[in-house]
């Protein structure tokens, strides 16, 4: 059988460095498998978040020989076996342990973001075309990929004033929901700093879900906040009518 | 509870779980104005709530107008083999289609039909298309509505939090004992009710469907803390995990496949369901499929890799991919196989416990004061096998009665203390493992345990069989006690899994001990031994397991609950 070399980062907030593991490949083995292969045989207390092991919960997030990736869904057989695979935790976020590190910057964001509200008197008739086009959105198993390689998170640290490709994403998927009454513009120009972002698109490559961020949730999002923010018609609208 | 030593939280209503039945009972305790925390051990949003994909049935008669509680009832107690509770049964079909339209009023959105209602599909065991999805990721939109609808109330989540013991004060429930995962930090919290929504138990079982999480964590809580636990030995084989490659082995392969009429063929391409249920066919229960598929392979007629070939290539590429999107990617990017126009490997894999904590049907109380138990956690709702689509209606429907009994107990209580020998003795049994310094890892015993499971208490059982595999789980019992745990008490899977053992072997030896007992085959619980429905003897007996005075397992058999004769004249009505 195969075998092949995982380079891990172990460590804490204190710091640490990589170790070497020596693991068996099987067919089919995803970069995941072989992190609980070296706990079950080598290194019991690696850290590391898993839960589905399909790509439905978006928790084992890491960086594959330098690529953001969720590790259930890398193949061994797609990287180079010659050469050690090196596995480190997202850069973005503070390391707790090894390959864990804490999001938990992402759920104070989605706090937030007021929740989806329901027009009145509505018969909660939709049309399937309506649904499709928010379906995107709502695919997102929040991974935090997107959060990891935003250069505006990733870079230049703006966690406060930033919400970040997700939160975007997630902002869409209420503000296309054919039934939803609330405006969020105010919300994404102050709160989550959307005109930090500048399109580079880094969030879509690295979506597992294959959401087209920047395309579809982004630049319609920043579109609306310019509509309603710096249209000199809307701003007269909004001064005679005293209307956000 | 005046310890001083450890962080301590205080609410009046604890619910330990944060997946469907964990939320949907905080949002109900929140609306009856308790102090809800909720206990999870990951992360908020990845609970095994967010796999489910097939759909939540519930009787809307969106798609067949003829749908309704009762065609519900009955499929769900016929599914079940009439060892459900038929009271819960009752309650879930009359109650799941208003909490599937509360879902959509918070801002939940399924597919829909032609007139703009929710669409419901076809599912195994159900005479009526009544499954309401998204696709083929029903379980997440469901828990994103649930979650953020909990945070928006006011529900304190503690997140990557393990309890492990429940505090009592005398014959009452009044707390729980954890540690944070991240720091191994021991933390207290105080409440005047404890809800326990904490999912399966399939990680005992080598090939399952279930994450990490799924050590049967509440179950063994409950045990402990002097609650039955009833009908154990109702353990589902879900017919469709993914077989093929090793790594991928047991990774759920939706029910919808078939719902959307996928087709399971043998090596030599025979429709094998027609031999094993012509009716129904792929669209028999899980327990007839999941056995079929194992007879087939078992007789040499199985697929390459020991399964059975699952085909939905014959509908059109753009529809299997829009209504099935996530097994399309699943099995593309992990099998190399592209399903629209080729058929999977499939077999069966361990999924879902339908035993369980024994509850109240009307408030999910268990039988001990102060404790209440929703979801898959809890027994009685689905009996012998549980259909497809009633796990999400379950969680929903029992999640909101338990948060609504365990707040309305919560305000009536008195207040409580607990002793610190109490808070004492959980602490030290979760430092032991670190005091030795010799010893195996716990991952070897668990590896142990997983293959005995698997092997001997199976989807075919017998005697014989099952007698080793209790014997083995003896002796695990004595190497799980004796485990070593590297590094700190930080973030360590190693000491984590040590604890979750202990759940898994007390839930493993219920299952064995009561599989054992049970000398029919019903259900999900198939014995070669004795191939036969006991209808006279154990269709009417319940197993149920207590706690001994020297904390071993107690087995004793029930009679089932009189059913009232209105909902017999319901079963006896052909739909």
């Amino acid at each position: 059988m195969a075998e092949a070399t995982l380079r891990v980062y172990r460590g804490d907030k204190d710091g640490g460095g990589h170790v070497d593991y020596k693991v068996p490949v099987a067919p089919g083995m995803v970069v995941l498998d072989a992190l609980h292969y070296i706990q079950g045989h080598q290194a019991p207390d690696l850290a590391v978040r898993w839960n589905c092991k399909a790509a439905k919960c978006g928790s084992c997030s890491g960086e594959v020989n330098g690529r953001p990736k969720l590790m259930c869904k890398t193949r061994m057989d797609d990287l180079p076996l010659d050469q050690p695979i090196t596995v480190n935790p997202l850069k973005t976020f503070p390391i707790i342990k090894d390959l864990v590190t804490d999001v938990s910057l992402n759920y104070r964001i989605n706090k937030k973001i007021p929740a989806f509200t329901p027009r009145e008197n509505t018969d909660w008739r939709m049309q399937q075309d309506d649904i499709d086009r928010v379906q995107e959105f709502r695919k997102c198993i929040e991974c935090f990929l997107c959060q990891n390689v935003c250069h505006v998170l990733r870079d230049h640290q703006k966690t406060e004033e930033f919400g970040g490709p997700r939160f975007f994403v997630r902002v869409a998927g209420l503000d296309m929901h054919p039934l939803d009454s609330v405006s969020r513009t105010e919300l994404l120009k102050d709160e989550l700093g959307i005109g930090f972002c500048n399109i580079t698109k880094c969030c879509t490559e690295v979506c597992p879900e294959d959401i087209h961020i920047t395309d579809n949730a982004i630049i319609p999002l920043k579109e609306r906040v310019v509509d309603d923010y710096y249209d000199p018609i809307m701003w007269v609208i909004r001064k005679l009518t005293g209307k956000k | 509870m005046a310890n001083e030593k450890y962080e301590t939280h205080e609410h009046d209503v604890l619910i330990i779980g944060a997946g469907g039945a964990g939320l949907r009972a905080s949002i109900e305790a929140l609306n009856q104005g308790a102090s809800v925390g909720v206990v999870c051990k990951s992360l908020l949003g990845k609970a095994h709530t967010v796999m489910a994909e097939g759909g939540v049935a519930a009787a809307m008669a969106n798609v067949d107008a003829a749908d309704g509680w009762k065609p519900h009832f009955r499929d769900t107690m016929r599914g079940g083999k009439f060892m459900n509770n038929w009271r819960m049964a009752q309650l879930h079909a009359q109650e799941a289609p208003d909490r599937v339209l509360e879902l959509e009023k918070w801002g939940a959105l399924f597919d829909r039909t032609p007139d703009g209602k929710i669409l419901q599909r076809a599912f195994g065991g159900h005479t009526y298309k009544r499954l309401a999805h998204v696709g083929d990721r029903t379980g997440l939109e469901m828990i994103r509505t649930l979650q953020d609808r909990g945070v928006q109330q006011g529900v304190d989540v503690y997140m990557e939090c393990t309890v492990t013991k429940l505090l009592k004060d005398g014959d009452r429930v009044v707390g729980a004992f954890a540690y944070w995962r991240e720091t191994g930090r021991f933390v207290v919290f105080k409440a005047k009710a404890v809800v326990i929504c904490t999912g399966g138990i399939g990680k005992a079982w080598r090939v399952t469907s279930n994450s990490w999480e799924y050590t049967g964590d509440g179950q063994s809580l409950a045990f402990e803390a002097g609650a039955e636990l009833k009908d154990m030995e109702f353990v589902q084989f879900h017919p469709t995990g993914m077989v093929w490659p090793p790594g991928v082995q047991g990774i759920l392969v939706t029910e919808a496949v078939r719902g959307e009429g996928g087709i399971l063929r043998n090596k030599q391409g025979e429709r094998f369901m027609e031999k094993y249920d012509p009716k129904r066919m792929e669209l028999s229960t899980r327990d007839v499929v999941a056995r079929s598929i194992y007879t087939e392979v078992r007789e040499g007629r199985g697929s390459e890799h020991g399964g059975a070939y699952l085909d939905i290539s014959h509908k059109p590429a753009d529809y299997v991919k829009k209504k099935l999107p996530s097994m399309y990617h699943q099995f593309k990017e992990l099998a190399d196989v592209d399903i629209t126009t080729g058929p999977m490997e499939v077999g069966p894999t361990c999924h879902y416990v339908m035993g369980g904590i024994n509850v109240d049907a009307e408030t999910g109380a268990a039988t001990v004061k102060g404790l209440y138990a929703a979801g898959e956690a809890a027994a009685g709702l689905h009996g012998g096998n549980r259909l497809g689509g009633n796990s999400l209606s379950d969680l929903l429907v029992f999640g909101r009665r338990a948060g609504m009994a365990a707040a309305q107990y919560a305000n009536g209580v008195g207040g409580s203390s607990v002793g610190n020998d109490q808070i004492e003795a959980a602490a030290r049994e979760m430092l032991e493992p670190f005091e030795r310094t010799s010893g195996e890892s716990p991952y070897d015993v668990h590896r142990d345990l997983q293959e005995s499971m698997q092997n001997l208490v199976g989807i075919f059982r017998n005697q014989e069989d099952m007698t080793k595999g209790l014997d083995n789980i003896e002796q695990f019992k004595e190497r799980a006690k004796k485990v070593r745990v590297d590094g700190s008490r930080m973030f360590n899977p190693g000491w984590h899994l040590a604890h979750d053992l202990k759940n898994m072997l007390i839930v493993s030896e219920a299952v064995a001990l009561s599989a054992r007992e049970r000398k029919e085959s019903r259900g999900a619980h198939a014995r070669v031994d004795f191939e036969k429905l006991d209808d006279a003897m154990w269709g009417k007996q319940h197993n149920i397991i207590t706690r001994n005075a020297d904390g071993g397992l107690n087995l004793a058999q029930r009679p089932l609950m009189e059913m009232p004769e209105e909902l017999k004249q319901v079963l006896a009505e052909d739909q």
